[in-house]
């Protein structure tokens, strides 16, 4: 794999932090200003959910307990997906850092690193990396010298299952059960990990805090949009000529994001990964934010040659694997969408059967216990909407009429 | 299983018991202790799991069937996982299958006759800017061509 040495240049992320220094002046403030700092930040969840991170941390705060849990959620499993790789390889730091100050804000007294198992090469690095961070008093006793804070970070090796993103599964996996969903509520911020106030963060969100202790909430508001305050690390992959991780303004359209990284003849961009949106041409001028075309990240660009069937078959089968099984809509549905786009690419269908494939996709996104089964049914929704032309009114018609 | 294998099994399960905390939060660390070493979780080690979390066996299994890295029945050596999702699908994954097929003479899925290699799919490996993709082990490989791909697997012993 390659190892980038060189400097990325960007806004709020990639706008240089050394080590050290947001835990320091997080330690010189009260718990009150940093909760407030953080909520005027107006910083919105990076995994995917865009869930306020200030309402997460003051609930917890809030909650009377001798024990708090940070969890940094690095189950990055959303296909199209490598920011929080680059993160943890380049910027463990800002990750870390924002750890502390998470464990400070709330008076936790352990962080804990959800790494997924596909990611285990990082594991000894970032071991070693919590090891240096030990040496120069920035975990374990008397942090920078604040009497009585103590905090440090472990690291936990998940075993491959997208399902374990989802907070409370993650907490579950944690425990030592199947990763499987809970019922919500409770939330993990009163009753999470060993039923304990837990704080589980993205690691592109905790990376942003230090940046907003150090630099302050209006700093970072100047950059995005209202609603959507602060920039994206967006992973780009598919038919481009640079791919990689770009930090970008949340607001950026996507047709500038695909003139940026050298995208030609570009059919459709599929939005947040697999549980994302698949958009076509006429959607191009819209903005990447949490109010528009929302997105954990994932870029995913398709050309003018690309088979949009084969893409959804493509996606499909990821959910139809990892669906944990534990609720019927998901279990049972992801089977019958995979079922119905196999009938499609053989030309073996009725539009009203497909109709009906539509109606359980929403009900799939209503009826699922969490994420996966609730976003699961996007794809195969957004694609037979905006790709009907190329899907039934080319080859795979023409052939079953043959 | 001979009564020395037994024994060795237990005295390493539980050194992994002591290092990571008799506790039910304990069971995946250990499970992946196991695996990494063993390639895989025999009946007898989810016995002995269990009895030392104090929990039972079933739930050790429940636990392990969940995961996709982790299995009951022995693998091999080498395991070579190929990533199948939609960025390094569209890298051509499928050229790097079927050299790899033809190479160890074996089906995606399947074992080669001397136990060398097994063969599988993966999801998404998160190096899509860099596919195709493949894992030999714990070691990743980006930007694969058939050529290159099955180079790598002569150099694995």
């Amino acid at each position: 794999m390659e190892t980038k040495t060189k400097k990325r240049m960007g806004a709020v992320i990639f706008s240089g932090y050394e080590r050290g220094t947001a835990i320091k002046k997080a330690l010189s403030m009260n718990r009150e200003d940093i909760l407030l700092e953080i909520r005027e930040s107006k910083l919105r969840g990076r995994g995917g959910a865009g869930f306020p991170t200030s309402t997460k941390w003051m609930l917890s705060a809030a909650a009377l307990s001798d024990e708090k849990f940070i969890i940094c959620n690095a189950d990055e499993g959303e296909p199209g997906t490598f920011k929080d790789r680059v993160l943890l390889i380049e910027y463990p730091e800002l990750v870390f850092d924002g750890m502390v100050i998470a464990g400070y804000t709330i008076g936790a007294r352990q962080g804990i690193v959800y790494l997924r198992g596909e990611y285990e090469y990082l594991y000894k690095p970032l071991q070693d990396y919590l090891e240096t961070m030990r040496n120069d008093n920035l975990l374990g006793k008397d942090i920078l010298g604040k009497k009585g804070f103590y905090f440090d970070i472990t690291i936990f090796l998940g075993a491959g299952a997208y399902v374990c993103g989802e907070e409370t599964a993650l907490i579950e996996s944690l425990e030592g059960h199947r990763g499987e969903a809970r019922n919500r509520p409770p939330y993990p911020v009163n009753t999470g990990f060993m039923g304990k106030p837990t704080i589980v963060n993205n690691v592109e969100t905790l990376a942003t805090v230090p940046h907003i202790i150090v630099k302050g909430s209006e700093w970072y508001k100047k950059h995005g949009t209202g609603k959507s305050t602060g920039s994206k690390l967006f992973s780009v992959s598919g038919d481009c000529e640079k791919p990689g991780v770009y930090e970008l303004l949340w607001g950026t359209k996507i047709s500038d994001l695909l003139d940026l990284v050298g995208a030609k003849n570009t059919k459709a961009v599929q939005v947040g990964g697999a549980s994302g949106f698949c958009y076509n041409k006429t959607h191009f001028d819209r903005a990447l934010a949490y109010e528009d075309a929302a997105t954990g990240g994932s870029i995913i660009i398709f050309n003018e040659g690309r088979d949009m069937l084969r893409v959804l078959d493509n996606f499909m089968e990821f959910f139809v694997d990892e669906s944990c099984g534990q609720c019927t809509p998901c279990r049972i549905g992801n089977v019958k969408l995979l079922e119905g786009v196999k009938m499609i690419q053989k030309g073996e269908f009725t539009f009203a059967y497909i109709n009906k494939l539509k109606e359980l996709g929403k009900s799939m996104q209503v009826a699922s216990k969490c994420g996966l089964g609730q976003s699961s049914s996007n794809a195969f929704l957004s694609i037979l909407e905006n790709f009907s032309e190329e899907i039934f009114n080319s080859q795979n018609g023409d052939s079953y009429e043959n | 299983m001979l009564v020395e294998e037994k024994n060795a099994m237990t005295e390493e399960i539980e050194q992994l018991v002591k290092k990571f905390g008799k506790k039910r939060s304990a069971l995946l660390s250990i499970l992946h202790g196991i695996q990494l070493k063993h390639r895989h979780i025999s009946e007898y080690a989810q016995q002995e799991i269990a009895r030392l979390l104090d929990i039972h066996p079933v739930e050790v299994y429940s636990v392990l069937s969940f995961f996709a890295f982790l299995n009951a029945t022995t693998k091999d050596r080498n395991l070579v996982r190929i990533c199948q999702t939609i960025s390094c699908d569209m890298k051509n994954k499928e050229n790097i299958v079927r050299a790899v097929e033809r190479e160890l003479n074996i089906k995606i899925g399947q074992t080669t006759s001397d136990n060398k290699f097994t063969v599988e799919y993966i999801n998404c490996l998160g190096l899509c800017d860099e596919g195709p993709a493949m894992a030999i082990n714990d070691q990743v490989f980006t930007k694969l061509t058939p050529e290159k791909a099955v180079k790598l697997l002569g150099k694995v012993k």
